[in-house]
């Protein structure tokens, strides 16, 4: 029988030399004349252990990484296409504690599956949401996703099911889905995954979130620095068009639901969603100001569901198993799973979906084995560019929306980066006025203006030139940025600064000149 | 060829596509793209034809293709070398990975080299957070950027 042998085809994995060892691995069974055939699945998300080759066996899968291209022609000498042992041998990858750990609902195929088999995703459990919603009134459909108490996984965490009622309830001659793929946050690529690793689930998210307002049309807008992503979403909706789950009868049903993929252009603020819609629409992207909200009015003034990736490839499984089933995972107002990735210096970073309710400290030192450098961990960023910079002391914040915004903090899109304790808060705070500086949509004065004067007088604390004069400056800048802003960039920015400041209060204290000077 | 031939040329070939993709809804981003695509960067000259097949003014398209940091009104070098700048590849010593590459290429960012052989442009997360510091050569990614890669870097674009 075919031996099947599974290399990444993930941004990450590529980006560790995935296809070189893809290469080596063709070569080898060719010139060993093996019965064997390569799948280039997604990642599982254990990016420390990336290239992480697998083969299924009889015993099921077996798992061997960080392997690189020389490693293969030794793989193969210790019967690799049996599973044989060998010293970067993982054996099962579901018992490695980092998966084992995990709940994954939304990424349940992620890793397991080739990407555009379609037949791989019925295999797995994939379309069964889409038929039940087939089977069930629009109203039915949006009422499951309230109560499944899914929120927007974006940043913003507004629930999907009183956002999708509100486009249901909007009469018009054209409605529109729209999926927000601009995942421009540092630390985060859960969206990524699921696009390269498993780009049906978020087709099928869609189509019903199409079929739950009365939409036809949807877009996945894309950024430009995801060129995996945006092929494999491509040839993903051709695949499915092909096959009948989009178009004029889906699944054979008489609902209509087709989609575009259209590609960014390089601006972060395209992630705020009316900035999208107008970036979509073929205009600058700012940001516009709400009321009129986008599920009345949205994309070409069209009622528009607007909704982050990992919202809408949430929804497949709520439909699948029940909106209880998913509401049953979490604490709080807090429901269900969140994907978290943990990023930059942790000693395993990668993707780790799990219920609402670790703690910070969990994640990081338990989960993230705290930093690959092997020094303190002395801070971590929850939630991106605009989110805060936590201490140690405060390593006991659930994750949870809810806790960590009483705690001047956002859990965002769930990216966490870890950083040692050579780290320079005043050098982060300083970066966090320099981003929004770059990538204001220059609408609000606050924002365009206030960041570069934020960068200036922190440069000024920096050189110890009236170090306490210029603090307070800042915190009063903050606060104007915080309340003068349309839009969370200009209004969040403060967040990272602050937190900085407050937490980490000796890295902006006068420096003795001696030292300032090095 | 003559300049005026050569802006002739231009013109054909930009109208071809903009009356491929004007039936799209939302056609514009998808215009400049495939433009970019076509000629490495998008042409001044092409900006006065979008606008006619659009129906909307000079003014709009121009405001348009300056809001977005991926189009050039330039072509870029032979190669584009995109380093990652944002937190993740910060806290792995991205900052002093991006000044060993920009001393290796002998310039800074948004600068081409001399020969015209390589363009160095920051960017703000590739998605690679797990994989610091990264890079993305020409739309390949490289991640855990250090003195092994950066030469392999150099010597790719310098070959
Ligand atoms: C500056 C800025 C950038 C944003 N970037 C993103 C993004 O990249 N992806 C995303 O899903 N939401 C982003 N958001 C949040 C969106 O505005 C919006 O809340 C989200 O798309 C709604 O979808 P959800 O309810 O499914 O989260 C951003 C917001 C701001 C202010
Ligand atoms: S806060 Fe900044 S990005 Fe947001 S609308 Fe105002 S100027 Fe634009
Ligand atoms: S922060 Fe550099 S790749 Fe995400």
């Amino acid at each position: 029988m075919t031996v099947t042998i599974y290399i990444p085809r993930d941004s990450g994995a590529l980006a560790l030399g995935a296809e070189k060892v893809a290469k080596a691995v063709a070569q080898e069974i060719e010139t060993r004349g093996l019965d064997a055939k390569i799948v280039r699945n997604g990642s599982r998300g254990l990016y420390w252990l990336e290239p992480m080759v697998e083969v299924a066996t009889d015993a099921g899968r077996v798992a061997y990484g960080p392997v690189t291209a020389k490693d293969v022609a030794s793989l193969f000498d210790a019967g690799l296409t049996s599973g044989g042992e060998h010293k970067l041998s993982l054996g099962d990858p579901e018992k490695i504690p980092f998966l084992a750990k995990q709940t994954r609902l939304t990424f349940a195929r992620c890793g397991i599956t080739d990407p555009l088999s379609l037949e791989d995703y019925r295999t797995h459990g994939g379309l069964k949401g889409l038929e039940n919603a087939i089977a069930m009134t629009p109203a039915d459909v949006v009422k499951q996703v309230t109560d499944s108490g899914l929120r927007g996984r974006g940043g913003a965490g507004f629930p999907t099911g009183i956002k999708w009622k509100t486009v249901l309830d909007t009469t018009a001659d054209r409605k529109y889905i729209v999926c927000n793929a601009d995942e421009g946050d540092s630390a985060t690529f859960a969206d990524r995954m699921i696009m390269e690793g498993d780009p049906f689930v978020l087709i099928e998210g869609m189509t019903i979130a199409g079929i739950a307002t009365g939409a036809t049309k949807g877009f996945v807008y894309i950024r430009s620095e995801y060129p995996h992503a945006v092929a494999t979403m491509q040839k993903a909706v051709e695949v499915a068009r092909k096959a009948g789950v989009l178009g004029v009868n889906v699944m054979g049903s008489p609902n209509a639901f087709d989609m575009e993929i259209r590609v960014g252009a390089g601006a972060y603020v395209c992630g705020e969603e009316t900035s999208l819609l107008n970036s979509l629409e073929g205009k600058r992207g700012i940001v516009r100001a709400k009321p009129p909200l986008p599920a009345i009015q949205g994309l070409f003034g069209k009622p528009t569901v607007i909704n982050n990736v990992i919202s809408l490839a949430s929804v497949p499984i709520v439909m699948d198993r029940g909106a209880q089933h998913y509401k049953d995972f979490g604490m709080g107002r807090s429901r269900g799973t969140i994907p978290i990735q943990i990023a930059g210096n942790a000693k395993h970073g990668g993707l780790f979906e799990a219920a609402f309710g670790l703690t910070l400290g969990e994640i990081v030192d338990e989960i993230g084995g705290g930093t690959v450098t092997g020094r303190p961990v002395k801070a971590v960023q929850v939630g991106g560019p605009l989110g805060a910079y936590f201490p140690r002391s405060l390593f006991d914040t659930p994750f949870d929306y809810e806790a960590f915004a009483a705690r001047d903090g956002l859990i965002g899109h769930a990216g966490i980066t870890v950083f040692d304790d050579t780290a320079d808060m005043l050098k982060q705070a300083r970066f966090a006025m320099e981003f929004c500086a770059i990538e204001s949509c220059g609408k609000c004065t606050p924002c365009r203006i206030g960041s570069t004067r934020g960068v200036e007088t922190i440069d000024k604390i920096a050189h110890n030139i009236e170090p306490e004069k210029n603090l307070a400056l800042v915190t009063d800048l903050c606060n104007t940025m915080k309340f003068g802003s349309l839009c969370a960039l200009g209004g969040f920015t403060p967040y990272p600064v602050m937190s900085a400041i407050n937490h980490f209060p000796e890295d902006f204290r006068p420096t003795p000149v001696a030292q300032a000077a090095e | 060829m003559s300049m005026q031939a050569a802006s002739t040329q231009i013109a054909s070939r930009a109208t071809a596509i903009i009356d491929e993709m004007k039936a799209l809804e939302g056609p514009l981003l998808p215009i400049l793209h495939e433009i970019q695509e076509e000629f490495g960067h998008v042409p001044a000259e092409t900006l006065p034809i979008i606008a006619k097949a659009l129906n909307i003014s000079n003014a709009e398209v121009h405001g348009v293709v300056t809001f977005y940091h991926d189009y050039r009104n330039h072509p870029a070098g032979r190669h584009v070398l995109k380093v990652c700048r944002a937190e993740a590849c910060q806290s792995m010593g991205g900052d002093a990975i991006a000044a060993q590459i920009s001393q290796a290429l002998g310039i800074g960012f948004h600068e081409t080299t001399k020969d015209n052989s390589v363009t160095l442009e920051p960017v703000y997360c590739l998605g690679l957070c797990a994989c610091a510091p990264a890079a993305m050569l020409d739309g390949e990614v490289i991640g855990r950027l250090d003195a092994d890669k950066i030469e392999e870097i150099v010597q790719e674009v310098r070959s």
